[in-house]
Order: structure tokens, then C-alpha cells, then sequence
């Protein structure tokens, strides 16, 4: 064997496993990202009384594909002035920190997606903020007002979330303990509950400084479509306008995920320790034949047979599914699996649910504006934030300490926690007044 | 709309003041209008309206077309409201010819044009709602739109451009259940109107985003020549039906909204009375619609003594004017026209400066306005 080929196959052996889920990410993650945005149009219709995508593919399942197939073959602009390397490089930043960040996450205790890393959540917080380079880059090298506006809000608003974000995931690691995903959720089972009961400030924090990280409503400002036409991504077009669309949806599964990991159980199904709530084991599998029983009823109804056909196909793998996840319940043979199995469902059910809340939030709610935006970010969330940390870590101190209840110790700093943010509202209250007070001085009456 | 030497001032950091170009192509310039934007950061330190780009030379056209053929091309001003145009014109070359249209198409022509500012109204509330990023109500706004349009279409065969009056009264007997239908949307409607005020009046995101946003003083809005729900949001209770009534409008009971601080949550919510409102008005006159005919004695061929008049009545947007020289011939010697949004427009700089790009989106959006009718 030549030295040459003796130390690629040496490569292979270290690194093949880090190789094959770098390609199974970018393989996969694209797909589901766009499919993510289907359940997303689907969901927006249903709550907007119409229905939503139903041209391509049944109930428009194949809509994702014809989207990127027209996205692939869009005509492939770059504006004259625009800085060429930059604005081809500005997009793929922006996707790749969002598909690498994924690679330390892990969907269940036996899907991690490439390595558990000692430090698993800074890595996916350092690497997803990597793609806001992406944004001011594409928005600068754009040579657009718009896209320069969009790429500035982004950058102001991005760097006041994550500091926010950062805070509110350091009250969860205090109780964890641990950067590593794997003992994150660990310790979760040991306490008994998820995080998200001992500290929900630190939970609400998050979500709203997640939505905020992902430029998702009411805080989409650096695309807002009615002032920015498209923000940072107005010059962009085609596939690279798609490489941007798939990082912000990537980025919203690895906050979920995050969020997920650490405030929600990660893998644990509710109550983990409880015996008797052990029939919850039953649910996965419960819940996937109902979804296939919902579409065999559904199949009856298409009135194309290929519609019909295609139900009966989701329906049999729904059941195939439901079949594993009670086959590692009730097989004794198969028991060993259960973990995994139940576990890659309970997360991405978790996943889900999160998801949802950011899209039933932006059917939902109006945008905010910049200086409102800003506000609650600097005046709310991170002086909370802190004080949250603080508590946290009081609690923490008065039970290894002073020997106090865990639950006492933590009822009593939350208590601190919500003074503190009753002040922190009262403050802002006030401050708002004091605004359009002002405002309502300073603006003079016409001269005429 | 003003001159650009007044235009040095310094911005923040004394850096170069950022010029934006808002439309002709922008997803919420309502249109084809053009803003040129001069900015500080994103603060608005200056604003100047580019319009025209719509401009059909209507009022011209009219001096070429017999009156009855000119009667269509009002329809194509605010074509969001094209009954309350009509409306208008009609009753203008009414009152030239000096006829009157019997009490029936009065109040016909009365339940149409509550139901268009209606319509109208609720393309408002959904366009205005999705500037500033409320993406859900335009659905529901759009929903109980398609009842109005529907009942126009089985009255007229139109539903935009619906041509839905002639001059002297009605061209078209109401249709078998149109007193049903009207009373079916009205009965339906309280209910939906429920709908957008439990999604946006209460929202605190809402309420951040339109308080003190785009302040028109009363003074402010006269000096402007600001007419409509912008001017009653003001604070002054200015309405052409109660001031001088037309149509059937002096049979009716109805309040006029008023706001009292002028911003645009104001005109927001004098825009959510308003369509109640019109909604009683609506309730009341199907109770009863006078029996006879519905179209006054006038002849074919229309022959207007020489003289000129002035008619004007409150459309959805604000007073709407039709000013109208006749020469004794079958052609108008010349229509001019006051459309509401255009003089509303006016007041758009005054209402800017000084705030966000975000806030611009918001105040075009509060002014209501229709490029067909500001360029015309």
C-alpha cells in the first residue's frame, strides 16, 4: 500500500463518521428546512381561512421540490455594482454556520448528528452567530439602500438578542453544569424535571430573544417586507437567495433544538423518573397511528386517485412507524431500542412544538420597530436576564450551602426574578410615557 | 410636494444624509407611488412625494365625452370606492341639470355607497395591517370584502368598476333578495368586525406602532385642506353627509367618530367606528325602501344649461368634490375633480419627518390613499 492511499484510508478510519453526517446535513437539512416552510404556508392558511399551497403534489406535499427546482434554475443575477466575491460569498457564510452549528446537536441519545463535544451549546451559539456575517456582508456588498438598512438592523439586532439569549442559556447551565449535550439532558433525568420549571424566566427569555436571533415576526425587521421590500436579501435572486432562506429556517431548528436541549427535557418524555406515568411510553406510538388513521380517513375523501394512492402511502408509513415505536415497548427483545426510539420522537416533537409557537406568533402578531425593538432587548430582556442569572445561581447557593429545600430556594429567588421585572415594566411604562410626551412637545403646528 | 432648499439639515453623526428611493415599486407604497426619503440613520429628515405615474388625464377625457359617457371613467379614480365616485358625479350633473332622483334610487344609492365604504374601509384595515406586519387580518378583511362585492355584482354584473348609478337614478331595479343579503353581510359583519379589534385594538405591539405616529394637529389638517377620517380622527367632527346631506343620508341616524389626538391609532379607530356606522346606516334604510320609480325624468340626450356647479359628498377617503362647467352643449366644458386622497397626501411630509422608515410604511398606509385618484 502507498503512503498516499495508507493515509487517506487512516483519515477515513478517524474521521468517517464526522464525513458521512456532514453529508447526510447537507443532504437532509435542506429538505427538511423545506418542508418546514410547507407546514409553515399550510399552517398560515389554515388560520387565514384558505388553503394554502394544493397545485403541486397532493395537498401540495411536492411543493418544497418544485420550489427549489425553480429556485435551481432561476437566471442567476449580480448587480453591476455589486462587490462580486462578497456577494457570492456573503450567502453560503450565512448557510453553512447555520447547517455546521447543527452538527453538535443531538436528535435523541442515539442520534447525534456528528460529535457530542465537551462544549456542544457554545459551539452551536458561537457557530450560528457566524452566519450574521452572512447578512451584514450580503446586505454591504448588495451596493442597495435597502439591503445596507436591512444588513445594519440585522447586525444591531442580532448582537443585542444573542447577548440576551446568552444570559437566559447561562441560567440553564448553571443548573446543568455542563456545556455537553448529553449531560445537559443527563442532569434533567437526575433532577427529575426539566429545566424550563426550575427556571421559566430564563425559558421566556429565550424564546423571545430566539425569535429575535432568527429574524422571524414580530421581530423580522432586517427583512421587513413592507419598509425593506426584502432587507439584506432584496438584490438576491435565484439560488443564492435560497442558500439565505434555507440558513434562517436551518437556524430555527437549532434554536428549537437548543432550546429544546436544554429547557425542555431534551429526549425525556415528560416526568421522566415518575413510574406510574410510564403508559406515557405507549403515546409515541399512539400518536403516529393516529396521525395514519387520520389519513387513511382522509385517502376516502381526494377526489383524484393518485391523491388517494399518495394518503394510503403516508398512512402505511405512519404505521410502519407506530409499529417500531411499539415493538421497542412491548417486544422484549427490542427493549433495548426504546430509549432511542422514544427518544429521537419525544425530541422532535419538542422541535416541533417550538417551531409551531414561532409561526402561530408571526400569523399573529404585528412587526415591531426599531427603537421599540432595541428597548425591550437592552431595557428588558438583558437587564431580566441577569437578574435571572443571578437567582439562578442563588437558589443554587442556598441549597448547597444553607442546606435549603431546592424548591423553596427557588420559588424563593423567583420571586426576586418577577420584582424584578414588574420594576423593569414599570420603568418601561414610564419611559414610554416620557417619549410621547416629548414627542407631543416637539412637534409644531403647521404655519399656515 | 415642497422645495428642496429647506432640505440642510444636519444629520446625527454629521454624515451624509441617506437618500432612499420608496417605489414606484414597493410592496406598501399602495400603488404606484414614489417617496423619495431622505434619511439620518433611519430617522426621516425630509420626504418628497413623486406622483403621476397613474395619470389618465380623466378630468381632460371628460371634455370630450357626452355626460353619461363620462359616467364610467369616475369609476376608474378611486377604484377601491368606485360607487361613492359615482355617486358623486351623478349627483353633481343632477344638480346641473337641476332633476332630483327619486326617493327609491335615493335610497338604493345610499345602501350601495355605505356598503362601498365599507369595502373600502376593510382594504384599508387589511393593507394597513400587513404594513405594519399583521399578515392575518387582510385574509379576514379580503373575506367579508367578497360578501359586499358579491352583492354588487348580483345588483350591477360589476364588482370593481361598477358603473352602478346613472345620472338622474338607477339604471338597474334592486335585485329579488337584495334587502336579504344586505341584511344577512350587516347581520354578519358585527361579528367579524369583532374579529380584527380582538387582533389589532388591544395588541400592545399594535398600539406601540400607531400612537403617536404621523400626529396631525386639527389646525394642521386645515391648513392642509386634510379631509375624511383623517381630519374627524383629529379631533373635529366634519362629515359632508351631516353637514350637507345628500343622497338619502338626512333620514338616518348615525354618529360621526372622532379621535382626539390625531395620530394613527386615532384614525384607526374613527376607521373601525366608521364602518359600524355605515353598518347601521345600512340596517336602517333596508327597513324601508320607498316603492316607485327609479329613475327621474331625464331625457336621452343630456343638454345641461350653461352654468357651472360644485357638488361634493364624503367618500370613504374624505370629501370628494366635483366641480362641473357645463356650456349648454352634450359635453361637459370642464369636470374638475377633488379627490380626497390627493390633498390627504399633502399632509404626508408634515406627518413623517422626524420619524422611522418603519413609521413611513405606517403613515402611508393611515392616509388611505388610492393612486388612480391621486394622479387621476
Amino acid at each position: 500500500m502507498s503512503p498516499a492511499l495508507h493515509s487517506i484510508v487512516s483519515f477515513l478510519q478517524t474521521w468517517w463518521v464526522q464525513l458521512v453526517s456532514g453529508v447526510l446535513i447537507v443532504a437532509v437539512v435542506p429538505l427538511i428546512a423545506g418542508y418546514v416552510v410547507l407546514v409553515e404556508r399550510k399552517l398560515m392558511a389554515d388560520m387565514q381561512a384558505r388553503l394554502g399551497p394544493m397545485r403541486v403534489g397532493p395537498h401540495g406535499l411536492l411543493q418544497p421540490i418544485a420550489d427549489a427546482l425553480k429556485l435551481l434554475i432561476k437566471e442567476d443575477i449580480i448587480p453591476d455594482n455589486a462587490d462580486k466575491a462578497i456577494f457570492w460569498l456573503a450567502p453560503v457564510v450565512s448557510m453553512t454556520a447555520a447547517l455546521v452549528s447543527m452538527g453538535a446537536i443531538a436528535f435523541g441519545p442515539w442520534f447525534q448528528v456528528a460529535k457530542d463535544i465537551n462544549i456542544g451549546i457554545l459551539f452551536v451559539l458561537g457557530v450560528s452567530s457566524l452566519g450574521l456575517f452572512g447578512i451584514v456582508l450580503g446586505g454591504w456588498a448588495s451596493n442597495s439602500h435597502y439591503a445596507l438598512i436591512g444588513a445594519l438592523r440585522s447586525t444591531a439586532q442580532l448582537v443585542s438578542y444573542e447577548t440576551a439569549a446568552g444570559l437566559a442559556i447561562i441560567s440553564g447551565l448553571l443548573l446543568a453544569g455542563t456545556l455537553q449535550i448529553r449531560s445537559i439532558v443527563d442532569a434533567q433525568q437526575h433532577y427529575g424535571v426539566w429545566f424550563i420549571f426550575l427556571a421559566p424566566v430564563a425559558f421566556f427569555i429565550y424564546l423571545v430573544a430566539s425569535i429575535a436571533e432568527t429574524n422571524r415576526a414580530p421581530f423580522d425587521l432586517p427583512e421587513a417586507e413592507s419598509e425593506l421590500v426584502a432587507g439584506y436579501m432584496t438584490e438576491y435572486s435565484g439560488f443564492r437567495w435560497a442558500l439565505y432562506f434555507l440558513g434562517e429556517y436551518a437556524n430555527m431548528i437549532v434554536v428549537a433544538a437548543v432550546a429544546t436541549t436544554l429547557f425542555l427535557g431534551g429526549w425525556l418524555r415528560p416526568f421522566p423518573n415518575v413510574r406510574w406515568l410510564n403508559w406515557l411510553d405507549v403515546l409515541p406510538a399512539l400518536f403516529t397511528a393516529g396521525v395514519g388513521a387520520y389519513c387513511v380517513y382522509r385517502a376516502g375523501k381526494q377526489p383524484v386517485r393518485v391523491q388517494a394512492l399518495f394518503m394510503w402511502a403516508v398512512a402505511a408509513l405512519c404505521f410502519l412507524v407506530a409499529l417500531i415505536l411499539a415493538a421497542t415497548v412491548f417486544v422484549p427483545l427490542l427493549q433495548a431500542a426504546r430509549p432511542g426510539f422514544l427518544g429521537a420522537f419525544w425530541f422532535m416533537l419538542k422541535v416541533s412544538a417550538y417551531i409551531y409557537v414561532f409561526m402561530w406568533l408571526r400569523f399573529t402578531l404585528p412587526r415591531y420597530r426599531f427603537d421599540q425593538l432595541m428597548h425591550l432587548g437592552w431595557y428588558l430582556l438583558i437587564p431580566l436576564a441577569i437578574v435571572n442569572v443571578f437567582s439562578v445561581g442563588m437558589a443554587m447557593m442556598l441549597e448547597s450551602e444553607f442546606g435549603w429545600n431546592r424548591w423553596l430556594a427557588l420559588v424563593v429567588t423567583m420571586l426576586f426574578t418577577l420584582l424584578a421585572a414588574a420594576f423593569l415594566l414599570h420603568l418601561n411604562d414610564k419611559r414610554t410615557a416620557a417619549a410621547s410626551s416629548a414627542a407631543a412637545e416637539t412637534s409644531d403646528t403647521y404655519a399656515g | 410636494m415642497h422645495d428642496e432648499t429647506t432640505q440642510k439639515q444636519s444629520t446625527l453623526l454629521g454624515a451624509d444624509e441617506l437618500v432612499i428611493n420608496m417605489g414606484p415599486q414597493h410592496p406598501s407604497t399602495h400603488g404606484v407611488l414614489r417617496v423619495k426619503l431622505k434619511l439620518d440613520g433611519e430617522r426621516v429628515i425630509g420626504s418628497e412625494c413623486v406622483i403621476g405615474y397613474l395619470h389618465r388625464g380623466v378630468e381632460k377625457i371628460a371634455e370630450n365625452r357626452t355626460y353619461q359617457q363620462f359616467a364610467p371613467y369616475v369609476d376608474r379614480m378611486d377604484y377601491v370606492a368606485a360607487v361613492s365616485n359615482g355617486l358623486g358625479y351623478c349627483e353633481a350633473v343632477e344638480k346641473l341639470l337641476s332633476v332630483e332622483a327619486p326617493p327609491r334610487a335615493r335610497v338604493i344609492r345610499t345602501i350601495l355607497t355605505e356598503l362601498q365604504r365599507i369595502a373600502s374601509h376593510l382594504l384599508w384595515l387589511g393593507t394597513h395591517a400587513l404594513d405594519i406586519g399583521a399578515l392575518t387580518p387582510l385574509f379576514y378583511c379580503m373575506r367579508e370584502r367578497e360578501e359586499i362585492l358579491k352583492i354588487f355584482e348580483k345588483y350591477c354584473g360589476a364588482r370593481l368598476t361598477t358603473h352602478a348609478f346613472r345620472i338622474g337614478g338607477l339604471q338597474y331595479e334592486s335585485y329579488d333578495t337584495f334587502e336579504k343579503d344586505v341584511e344577512r353581510f350587516c347581520k354578519d359583519f358585527e361579528r367579524r368586525i369583532q374579529e380584527y379589534v380582538d387582533l389589532l385594538t388591544g395588541n400592545s405591539i399594535w398600539i406601540g406602532r400607531t400612537r403617536n405616529v404621523g400626529v396631525l394637529s386639527t389646525e394642521d389638517c386645515i391648513a392642509l385642506g386634510v379631509s375624511g377620517p383623517v381630519l374627524r380622527a383629529s379631533g373635529l367632527a366634519w362629515d359632508v353627509r351631516k353637514a350637507t346631506p345628500y343622497a338619502a343620508y338626512d333620514q338616518y341616524k348615525f354618529e360621526i367618530p372622532v379621535g382626539t389626538k390625531g395620530d394613527t391609532y386615532d384614525r384607526y379607530m374613527v376607521r373601525m367606528e366608521e364602518m359600524r356606522q355605515s353598518r347601521l346606516i345600512c340596517l336602517q334604510a333596508i327597513e324601508n325602501i320607498p316603492a316607485g320609480p327609479i329613475l327621474g325624468k331625464v331625457g336621452k340626450v343630456l343638454k345641461p344649461p350653461a352654468g357651472e356647479i360644485h357638488h361634493r359628498i364624503e367618500s370613504p377617503k374624505g370629501i370628494l368634490g366635483y366641480y362641473i362647467v357645463s356650456d349648454g352643449t352634450t359635453q361637459p366644458y370642464r369636470v374638475r375633480i377633488r379627490p380626497p386622497s390627493f390633498i390627504n397626501l399633502q399632509a404626508f411630509d408634515k406627518m413623517a419627518r422626524g420619524h422611522l422608515v418603519a413609521d413611513v410604511v405606517a403613515i402611508i398606509g393611515t392616509l388611505d390613499i388610492v393612486l388612480g385618484e391621486v394622479d387621476r
